[in-house]
């Protein structure tokens, strides 16, 4: 912050780079010699099909000066600013006699080196205490700090490095790393490679033409159906036939005259009372015979795409400098930023003498030049003192003159609500200081039993300097398991913890840049959208920061609409914020974008009448039908099925709607094909008269039978010339036709604590379907309301690989279950108004050297790196796994870009672009400060679930065992002064072990109790397709004790006062009797009230007199007037204002045999078939030790 | 003697395998996986009839990569498409050990193919 202009400083940090990779062709470029495409590169580069995202050569990017269209909202500066002051006061004030006091910046790569050495010579002692431990430390006195310092430039510089004496005795077993590198851990003189060494291999993907340009006519050209109409009429007791139509197959250029294709249903004499219900009997014989050219438009635009390379790299180079070990290098070289050497290992301190026994973890000086070292001040154990890790300089006067921005910190809004909001920017001040070495601080965790923080667990900052922390990409949106990405491969085995990325890319976001412009800029060979991490060479070329290929700037970049300045390229706020989202032009299409188009599949076999939740479905949808994200094209279409499928005519201008019955099941075919898929606004009437009466339609039928496979199938045929959404509806097993499943599950295995078995699918049918469905850019959505079993694990193909979303609702009955059917009620709400996004892709780009090998969620992976979405939807969460493979010891950052390009439901095609940034280590310690435990179990859960369906769900739990078993072990040996006999953990990592108990008490991966499969499946599809905030209140509830709520501290949110309880351990000893509690289990709130609960709170909260009159089954809390009352419901009301779907609540009594559902979620306490968190720790302990 | 023939289709196998990274995955996996049951039936045949023919090492050779198709093909999951599942062949490196195992395979067959070649010559000159 130190640079006088915000960017003007850029073109330095990477001047010294160029150097290297000038020389060598990258990635791109090789391909670009690969003789597959020596011809013709360029042009089957960019015309890429419309789902890669593709723009003109940038060549020909037209100037556009008048750009007044654009939209722009900038994020406005952060405020809290003005917080600086009142704990630069604070720091003073607590009494540190530091008597030695020498730091260094080696900031960040060289990059600020001149400017920050300066400027923080001036500076003095900066403030390096940090805000968690100032009551502690603030009076003690220091005799000795001082700091070694770190190698000054990572470029030019070989590095002396010692080797830890403990690091000889990592297993290299990591059961999660796909590949297990011998680290030889020799004493190594280690000089940083060029991309000279790793030139890559270069393998291009091809188009995905065979998916795009399939035969769309496919679907009509089916010529055999012969349909014996008796058949029918015999079938359908309830609903005699009146009429026969015959119907005449378009697409197959003969008019074939099949057999009595449907026959239209006359109302059936118990309907006969409601008019209105039955459809019409009338059937008007001229069918749309253009079809067949309606889908050859279609055909021949698919066809006309032409089929290019999608262009992907995957470097299928190993690691060849893995041997190269830098990992536990600890430099003590000097630099000129420190005239003084300390030998920090003299200065370690020892243990802390009263509190804990543990002593310190003065990890060994990592040699990345942006750690500069510092030395444990003596006596005392923790490292929270150091000033080392600051890379960017302590609140100076110094102010960077772009944007108005404060420099002192990054201030994320969602990350510290409420409350804390002074604390937090308290935190996010002393996190840019020392949060470092507080995330590195050990703590003994058999010992400390208060780990669970105060309010919600903080994301950790990356320890980048201010400029590049201020942009960089929220944590909600983009999160990594490492916020320090190690050097190598090598360095990452022997963390033993996973590496990879947490993905929320669609998310609702109230402010995003929205920039329209004729040219978009990416790097010409990796295709990366600029972003905020490019630099600037000078006014007229950028340096990608992926691949490092220099590109020129387009002219039209060069104005700065939002300035109406010329000549400020790095102003643009596509370089000013990483999260953006484009409109994109024609380029980017493949065909003219598609309308929103919904397809309701509904069961109306006897089973799903009875549970009743056709009228639940019908009355939401009638009561949301205008709110459908959508335009003037948006189309909408019904079927039914029980042993036979019913589609719906709903052409404008008939009188009623008319049902068209298909009993040949095993050779499905759509009877009208256009007029079941109707314009939303020209046949809104009929729609709703259909809605209306679709409820009662079929409350007399006795058909059992549930033909789920060929009512996809014509769901299929129907959606695939536009694409769109498919929403099924199922209450049973499919019995009948294609894709009919058995019962597999053996309610006697439910608690087994053995195997495990049928977590995969049974038939390849619902695989097959999903990826036709996708290729034709079509989403299958499942909801599964059953009360017995119906195989999810088979069923939940359909969605996952066609990038569909799951619900289940188990045991649900319309008035037995009000919990379910209010669930499904709202979650029908948010389903049916949510943003939706069709024709999706999304790529996910890193910097070289790094690449993705496993990806989780809900998709079908096309190619290495790119992701087919036929929908894609705001709370789809995604994650990927990454190894490292290539040495990254040459740049000091890394980035990730993820680029989602979509069609609106308005028919805009959009690019939704997130860009990450984090720094590079080269030390173990450096790793682990770095750790963001959430993310770190949100991906091994996505792991778990992987390991359980390809092996057996015991070898995934002994895997999340492993897990924390190996990274403590491993980090306990880093450290190598600690005790061995306690169970330490660095800061960042203290909740590990209680979320990995969490993990395995999940109704996914816990034995022992009696699990429905279809529950654990169900729970298994979560983990893979929820976003992190969601996956962690699942995993890890939160209980807030509520009937004290008056005496908490409050903030005030939108002039309401709502109350900051503090969160409270998973663990019965928790709960008291006379207490109310409150479980924030994210879709689900549960309140516990205790026996001797006060009954003032009874009576203000729950409206009851006292406690036995409070019923059993309570979903709402009255509005009383009270200040405990409106505290409370302001509180629950603030906690679902926080995430998209509005969560149930119930209120449980102790006596309630519902309460066993809270319990469970009480995941420290024994239960008869899991261990207690503390049993855990000391099982962990045990194992480390043997 | 007559055991040269079986090998050119597997060597087509191999290099469709090879290119598998620059087409669809749905459609490399489906063409891979029509040729996997000719590959284990071909395979099979040549090995038993190495055990007929009494060519001990031969066969000897053959077993274990015979053994290997055949676990292969019966150990894949009900669900999937295949011993090439389009949806996971991007993940956990699976791209990478079938391509390994390709790779060895054509080895493994270039080496019959002259051992083949070198028998049928040594019956034609002993003939």
């Amino acid at each position: 912050m130190q640079l006088p202009s915000g960017y003007g400083s850029h073109p330095p940090n990477y001047s010294a780079p160029s150097g290297h990779y000038s020389q060598v062709p990258n990635k791109a470029g090789a391909s670009h010699l690969d003789n597959q495409y020596r011809a013709s590169y360029y042009p089957t580069y960019y015309s890429a099909p419309a789902q890669n995202v593709m723009t003109p050569p940038v060549g020909t990017s037209v100037l556009n000066t008048q750009e007044s269209q654009q939209l722009y909202n900038k994020t406005p500066p952060h405020t809290g600013g003005s917080a600086e002051g009142p704990i630069q006061g604070a720091i003073s004030s607590a009494s540190y006699l530091h008597t030695s006091a020498q730091q260094s910046y080696s900031a960040f790569g060289n990059h600020y080196s001149t400017s920050v050495s300066s400027s923080v010579a001036s500076q003095g002692f900066p403030l390096n205490s940090d805000h968690y431990t100032m009551p502690v430390v603030s009076s003690a006195v220091y005799p000795n700090v001082s700091y070694s310092v770190a190698a000054g430039s990572v470029y030019g510089q070989a590095f002396t490095s010692q080797s830890l004496p403990a690091v000889g005795q990592f297993k290299e077993t990591n059961t999660f790393s796909s590949q297990s590198t011998s680290v030889p851990h020799l004493l190594q003189q280690h000089v940083p490679v060029g991309y000279n060494t790793t030139l890559s291999t270069i393998s291009s993907a091809q188009s995905v033409q065979d998916n795009l340009c399939r035969n769309l006519t496919g679907s009509v050209a089916k010529v055999n159906n012969q349909i014996n109409a008796g058949g029918i009429d015999s079938s359908q007791p309830v609903h005699p036939v009146s009429q026969s139509v015959l119907f005449t197959k378009p697409g197959a250029g003969t008019s074939v005259s099949s057999a009595v294709i449907s026959s239209v249903r006359t109302p059936a004499p118990s309907l006969s009372s409601q008019p209105r219900s039955s459809p019409s009997v009338t059937q008007s014989p001229e069918l749309a015979l253009q079809e067949g050219m309606q889908y050859g438009g279609y055909v021949n635009n698919q066809a006309s795409s032409a089929p290019a390379p999608l262009s992907s790299s995957s470097d299928d180079e190993e690691e060849d400098e893995e041997d190269e070990e830098a990992a536990i290098d600890s430099s003590s070289t000097t630099s000129s930023a420190s005239p003084v050497l300390n030998n920090y290992d003299a200065l370690e301190g020892g243990g802390y003498p009263e509190a804990r026994s543990v002593t310190s973890s003065p990890v060994p000086a990592p040699s990345v030049p942006q750690t500069s070292k510092a030395s444990k001040p003596f006596g005392y154990g923790y490292p929270t003192l150091q000033p080392g890790y600051q890379n960017a300089a302590p609140p100076t006067p110094v102010q960077p003159s772009n944007s108005g921005h404060h420099p002192g910190f990054q201030h994320y809004p969602q990350q510290y609500p409420g409350v804390n909001q002074l604390s937090s920017s308290l935190g996010g001040l002393s996190l840019q200081h020392s949060q470092q070495p507080e995330s590195l601080r050990p703590v003994n965790l058999t010992q400390d039993r208060n780990i669970l923080p105060v309010s919600s667990v903080p994301a950790p900052v990356p320890n980048l300097n201010s400029d590049l922390r201020k942009l960089n990409c929220s944590p909600d949106s983009f999160r990594c398991t490492l916020t320090n990405i190690p050097q190598t491969q090598a360095l990452l085995n022997k963390a033993k913890l996973p590496l990879g990325l947490l993905l929320h890319p669609f998310r609702d976001l109230t402010q995003l840049p929205v920039i329209t412009s004729s040219t978009i800029v990416r790097c010409r060979s990796c295709r990366t959208y600029i972003n905020p991490f490019v630099s600037f060479i000078d006014q007229r070329r950028w340096k990608c920061n992926l691949c490092y290929r220099v590109n020129d700037v387009p002219e039209e970049f060069m104005y700065n609409p939002l300035t109406r300045s010329y000549g400020e390229p790095h102003k643009r706020p596509e370089v000013q914020n990483s999260t953006v989202e484009f409109i994109a032009s024609s380029d980017y299409m493949l065909r003219p974008p598609q309308p929103a188009v919904y397809l309701f599949v509904l069961d109306v076999s006897h089973n799903a009448v009875e549970a009743g939740y056709l009228t639940i479905v019908c009355q939401s949808l009638l009561e949301n039908l205008d709110k459908l994200p959508g335009d003037s094209r948006t189309r909408i279409g019904f079927i039914t099925f029980d042993s036979t499928v019913q589609f719906y005519n709903l052409q404008e201008g008939l009188s009623q709607p008319q049902m068209l019955i298909v009993s040949d099941i095993d050779d499905i075919f759509l009877p009208t094909p256009d007029s079941l898929l109707v314009n939303l606004h020209e046949s809104k009437e009929l729609i709703k008269d259909l809605l209306n009466a679709l409820p009662n339609m079929f409350t007399n039928t006795r058909e059992t039978h549930s033909a789920l496979g060929p009512a996809l199938q014509a769901a299929f045929k129907l959606m695939s010339p536009t694409g769109g959404r498919i929403s099924v509806f199922q209450t049973q097993l499919p019995s009948l036709g294609a894709g009919l499943l058995h019962s597999r599950e053996d309610p006697n295995q439910r608690s087994s604590t053995k195997v495990v078995q049928h977590l995969g699918p049974a038939t390849d049918f619902y695989k097959k379907l999903a990826l036709d469905c996708s290729g034709q850019q079509t989403a299958v959505d499942l909801f599964l309301l059953s009360s017995q079993y119906s195989d999810l694990a088979s069923l939940a193909c359909m969605s996952k690989y066609s990038a569909g979303c799951i619900y289940y609702y188990p045991s649900f009955h319309r008035s037995h279950n009000p919990a379910q059917a209010e669930k499904l009620q709202k979650d029908l709400k948010r389903y049916l108004t949510r943003k939706i996004g069709f024709e999706a892709v999304m790529r996910i780009r890193c910097t070289k050297g790094l690449s993705i090998h496993t990806f989780h969620g809900n998709f079908f992976v096309r190619s290495t790196d790119l992701l087919s979405l036929a929908n894609v939807n705001p709370d789809a969460g995604f994650a990927v796994q990454m190894s490292i493979e290539e040495s990254l010891t040459d740049t000091s950052l890394v980035c990730f870009q993820t680029a989602l390009l979509y069609t609106s439901s308005k028919g805009e095609r959009r690019i939704r672009v997130h860009t990450l940034c984090l720094p590079v280590v080269s030390s173990l310690a450096d790793v682990y400060a770095g750790a963001d435990v959430q993310a770190v179990v949100c991906l091994l859960a996505n792991m778990a679930v992987d390991r359980s369906v390809s092996s057996s769900l015991s070898d995934a739990r002994d895997a999340l065992v492993n897990a924390v078993v190996d990274s403590l072990a491993s980090y306990m040996s880093t450290a190598s002064n600690l005790q061995q006999s306690m169970l330490i953990a660095p800061n960042s990592l203290k909740l590990f072990p209680l979320y990995i108990l969490a993990l395995l008490k999940q109704k996914a991966f816990r034995t022992g109790t009696s699990t429905r499969l279809d529950d654990r499946v169900y729970a298994m599809c979560q983990m893979k397709s929820q976003p992190l905030v969601h996956l962690m209140k699942m995993i890890h509830p939160n209980l807030y004790r509520i009937d004290k709520l008056i005496d908490e501290s409050t903030i005030h949110v939108n002039d309401r006062v709502v109350p900051q309880p503090p969160l409270q351990k998973l663990s019965a000893e928790k709960l008291t009797r006379e207490g109310a509690f409150l479980m924030d289990c994210g879709s689900i709130f549960y309140i516990w009230i205790g026996k001797n609960c006060d009954n003032n709170f009874i009576k203000d909260v729950l409206g009851y007199p006292n406690y036995a009159s409070v019923p059993q089954k309570m979903t709402q809390l009255p509005e009383v007037d009270a200040l405990s009352s409106e505290r409370t419901r302001s509180f629950i009301s603030w906690l679902r204002d926080s995430r998209p779907l509005s969560p149930v609540l119930q209120v449980i009594k102790d006596e309630n045999p519902a309460k066993t559902d809270f319990f469970q979620h009480l995941i420290e306490d024994r239960t008869e078939a899991a261990f207690s968190y503390y049993e855990f720790l000391l099982n962990i302990q045990q194992q480390i030790c043997k | 003697l007559k055991n040269v023939f079986p090998d050119l289709g597997l060597q087509i196998i191999t290099l469709s395998d090879l290119e598998c990274d620059y087409i669809n995955a749905r459609s490399c996996c489906s063409k891979l996986n029509k040729w996997v049951v000719p590959e284990v039936i071909g395979h099979a045949v040549v090995t038993v009839l190495m055990l007929i023919s009494l060519h001990w090492f031969i066969f000897l050779l053959n077993l274990p990569v015979a053994t290997w198709n055949i676990y292969r093909y019966i150990m894949v999951p009900s669900g999937n498409m295949g011993v090439f599942d389009p949806t996971e062949i991007h993940n956990r490196g699976q791209l990478k050990s079938h391509m390994k195992e390709a790779m060895i395979k054509l080895g493994f067959h270039l080496l019959c193919f002259f051992m083949y070649l070198y028998s049928m010559i040594l019956a034609l000159i002993n003939d």
